[in-house]
């Protein structure tokens, strides 16, 4: 153990918080209230959109609410949930392999639709996709379309195959913008479009970003003040969803930075539900998505060994800052263009790989950790491969360990730590024979 | 003497292995994990440490004139008298445990006839003692639930059918005592229980051309050397439940790779098949692992898997190599899953093909399955060490090599016949490591 706190704790409760992680909490309890509200009287119209390639901005200057499957889907899970969800589902006949995101989301609906603030959620009034680089979103919402038979519209942005975003496929991105997302955004809101308000937005956006940037890049110090993977969950909660370009969301990445920068102060660890780490043994990246359904015992099985996790792809999804993409109020369009064509899902194995290598340098890590998701195919496919590049070019040792987004019968905890000690052993080993 | 040891908490079984300061291996002990962990490792390394003693005895025994000529005769004779010493031990407490348990409604009215019966049982479990563990007798499993429970069912039986009385009933009697035999070791007094088995020796063989004398005083001079626990490292499966402080515990797939590397020291690629797991290791020419894999949750293709398989063929674990090495043809089976393969199984048999065969078929999606996480790790570089308990299945070992060849060519393929210790050994040598250095 290596948090300031010793004792055997309860998973389910004793949970340390910090004051941003309450005010997340409070963001998002009033974007589930405003959701609710929709269903009953029905005077803010629904969008319903996902997380990569989200674009909440745009969104906003409609007056209409976001909804957002996936984190419905993972906040059903972290409240143990997603089990009855996933066989709901099944029931319905969706298979055993398919995303277990998906899954959730339909037994949600199927039963009731009761979202995880307990109340239920409007129906949408609109499907938005941003497809960039899950197939399956696209499937998704096709299976949405059928059940709500809602206007649906849908960004194509193209996949950056070549490594590279070109000013043709971003010219493609606003096209679309203009003629096709626009117009259905003021189809269903009745509201006219004004870019001035979404330069406003943006403005916000980029205030947040940067210190969204910071906050991850602190990870480079030593002791890391911050663990970016599952302390980085919380940390990009605010900017991968409904909340990104609100003033509430740059304060939230204000009160963030204040936090992080007075454990940089003292020379602090990151702070985990048990307390503040107080050793760091371990410095890894992790690519792959978190699992949701046993995050704390997932997460204890770093923390008691003193591994931090000091980068991560995951944390990538929703938007991919840290080689300098900002929205920009100037070329808004164009922003918002090349923030989706930059979301991580719709990079090529390549430019995955080169991040990731990059990552156990410029953060000077002990190796890379994978967590497969079989049932998440736009992440998984090619990680092998990824792995042995990565291990190949930076001589690190790598793992790989197997769990799931949603769906609780995937997650083996003592398959899972066998994996995690054998790798942070392997790490000492190596070590040793230096 | 400094003792380094090393225990492997698998799901099926249990293996300790003692190590000198000069790590030399001295014993091995292996016991079934039960349900109980605390338990299964102290019995595997009591019986290590009784091995131990017995290469110690050997060492001593060389130093009497005319005797070591005679060597392997006496220590196999001997040993194998101790542990007719040592089954008779357990089963007095079983018998004891079974008796007491005969109270309660269900024996109202039958209480004296089932005490009687079970008597008369042990009885002649207590005869045949000597016939199970004669000179030439063939033992399936040394453990003790199998011998006594084998010889106890066929016993129950004919007896039950004699008397009139439910075979039920008494093994309701067995299988509740068994448990709680199982789960007290054997008592230590060591010295007794050798000298007893010597005794039984001289029995056997009334006219051993070797100074009695002088083997008395060799078993003695043995089991004055002081054993001291020096270090213990705990590894496996069950390996958080070890009353081990955390530093005593390493993990299944480093020790795997360091047991692998002692045993044959070109090791560059490790498969390890044991009851729930499978593992692909890479280790560098130190015994250090560079990379592994490992099956998921799923269980299916390990040797819990073959397990399942003899319990649907009715048949024991150790029969499905050799059937399946007579198979004439080895069909593809679709599925490592076990429940899926089971049905398989079934409808195949139904079908009229020969067990030989399916099994042989059962064998290759076993291999097909261990390639593929090999695989994963990084492939296999020669020489290419297979361990664990699968490992001394005939017909595995035969598909992997067919495997092996098709995929990689030629590649060195080692198998020890220890293979089962080969995470307790590595368990050794870093308890070894953790002290000297």
């Amino acid at each position: 153990m290596t948090t300031e706190k010793k004792a055997p704790v309860d998973l389910s409760k004793d949970v340390q918080k910090d004051a941003s992680q309450l005010l997340q909490k409070e963001m998002i309890r009033g974007n589930y209230e405003r959701l609710a509200q929709a269903e009953e009287n029905h005077k803010e119209k629904v969008v319903y959109t996902f997380v990569p390639g989200n674009l909440n901005e745009l969104v906003m200057c409609f007056d209409v609410v976001g909804n957002y499957p996936e984190i419905n889907a993972l906040q059903s899970a972290m409240q143990k949930k997603t089990g009855a969800y996933v066989m709901e589902a099944e029931r319905a006949g969706q298979d055993e392999d398919v995303c277990t995101y998906v899954k959730a989301d339909l037994g949600m609906m199927r039963k009731g639709n009761i979202g995880p603030a307990g109340k239920k959620l409007a129906d949408p009034d609109l499907l938005l996709l941003s497809y960039t680089g899950c197939f399956t979103f696209m499937k998704w919402f096709e299976l949405l379309r059928h059940e709500y038979k809602c206007d649906t519209t849908m960004l194509h942005v193209p996949y950056q195959g070549d490594g590279e975003i070109t000013q043709s496929m971003r010219d493609y991105v606003v096209k679309q913008l203009k003629e096709e997302v626009i117009p259905a955004l003021e189809r269903t809101s009745g509201v006219k479009f004004d870019i001035d308000r979404l330069r406003e937005h943006l403005r916000e956006s980029a205030k947040a970003e940067d210190k969204l940037v910071q906050v991850l890049e602190s990870a480079k110090l030593k002791p890391s003040p911050i663990d970016s993977y599952f302390g980085g969950l919380y940390y990009v909660g605010p900017t991968f969803s409904a909340f990104r370009g609100t003033p509430e969301c740059t304060a939230y990445y204000d009160a963030l930075w204040d936090e992080v920068n007075e454990r940089i102060q003292k020379g602090q660890g990151p702070v985990t539900p048990e307390g503040v780490m107080t050793e760091e043994k371990y410095r890894l990246v992790v690519e792959g998505p978190l699992n949701y359904t046993h995050m704390r015992e997932f997460w204890k099985m770093f923390y008691d060994e003193g591994a931090v996790v000091v980068a991560s792809s995951y944390t990538k999804v929703g938007g991919n800052y840290e080689q300098g993409f900002r929205h920009d109020p100037d070329n808004p369009l164009e922003s918002l263009a090349d923030y989706c064509l930059g979301c991580y899902t719709n990079l090529n194995l390549p430019s995955r790989t080169k991040m990731l290598e990059n990552y156990l340098n410029d953060y000077e890590a002990d190796g890379l950790l994978i967590n497969s998701i079989k049932s998440c195919n736009s992440f998984s496919a090619g990680q092998l491969l990824m792995m042995n590049e990565i291990e190949k070019r930076t001589g690190k040792p790598a793992a790989f360990v197997e769990t799931d987004l949603v769906d609780p019968r995937y997650f083996s905890p003592s398959n899972v730590k066998n994996r995690l000690e054998s790798y942070f052993q392997m790490v000492d080993q190596k070590r040793s024979a230096a | 003497m400094k003792c380094f040891i090393g225990i492997d908490l698998g799901s099926t079984t249990t293996k300790a292995v003692v190590m000198d300061e000069f790590r030399e291996v001295l014993g091995r002990g292996i016991t079934n994990s039960r349900s109980n962990y605390d338990t299964a490792a102290a019995v595997a390394k009591q019986e290590a440490f009784i091995d131990t003693r017995f290469t110690l005895l050997e060492r001593e025994i060389a130093k009497i004139p005319d005797a070591a000529a005679k060597m392997k005769i006496l220590l196999a004779d001997l040993e194998r008298n101790f542990r007719k010493t040592q089954f008779l031990e357990q089963l007095k407490d079983l018998e004891e445990t079974c008796i007491s348990n005969i109270a309660g409604a269900r024996f109202a009215g039958v209480e004296d006839q089932v005490r009687e019966i079970m008597l008369a049982i042990f009885k002649d479990i207590a005869d045949a003692a000597h016939e199970i563990y004669g000179p030439n007798a063939e033992r399936k499993s040394d453990f003790f639930r199998d011998v006594a429970g084998s010889r106890f069912m066929r016993v129950a039986e004919d007896m039950a059918k004699e008397a009139g009385i439910s075979y039920e009933l008494l093994m309701n009697v067995y299988d509740k005592a068994i448990i709680d035999v199982e789960n007290r070791p054997p008592e230590g007094d060591l010295r007794g229980k050798f000298h007893l088995g010597l005794e039984f020796l001289m029995m056997e063989n009334p006219n051993i051309d070797v100074d009695k004398e002088a083997l008395r005083d060799a078993v003695n001079a043995t089991l004055d050397i002081e054993l001291e626990e020096t270090y213990v490292v705990g590894t496996g499966y069950g390996r958080v439940r070890l009353p081990f402080p955390k530093e005593h515990i390493r993990s299944e797939i480093l020790c795997h790779g360091m047991g692998a590397h002692i045993m044959f020291n070109g090791t560059r690629t490790v498969l390890d098949i044991g009851g729930q797991d499978t593992k692909g290791i890479q280790i560098d020419e130190n015994g250090v692992v560079k990379n592994f894999q490992m099956n998921d949750r799923c269980a299916a293709g390990c040797g819990r898997y073959l397990g399942y398989i003899a319990d649907e063929m009715n048949i024991g674990l150790h029969e499905l190599g050799p059937i399946a090495m007579k198979a004439k043809k080895v069909p593809r089976i679709n599925s490592t899953c076990t429940v899926f393969a089971g049905a398989e199984l079934r409808d195949r048999l139904a079908l009229g093909e020969s067990r030989a065969d399916i099994l042989a078929g059962l064998h290759r999606s076993i291999m097909l399955r261990a390639m593929s996480i090999i695989a994963r790790s990084g492939g296999i570089t020669d020489e290419f060490t297979f361990t664990g308990g699968v490992a001394n299945n005939e017909s595995a070992v035969d598909e992997l090599k067919k495997l092996v060849q098709a995929n990689y060519g030629d590649v060195t393929m080692n198998i020890s016949t220890e293979s089962i210790y080969t995470g307790a050994l590595g368990g050794a040598s870093f308890a070894h490591r953790a002290v000297m250095g």
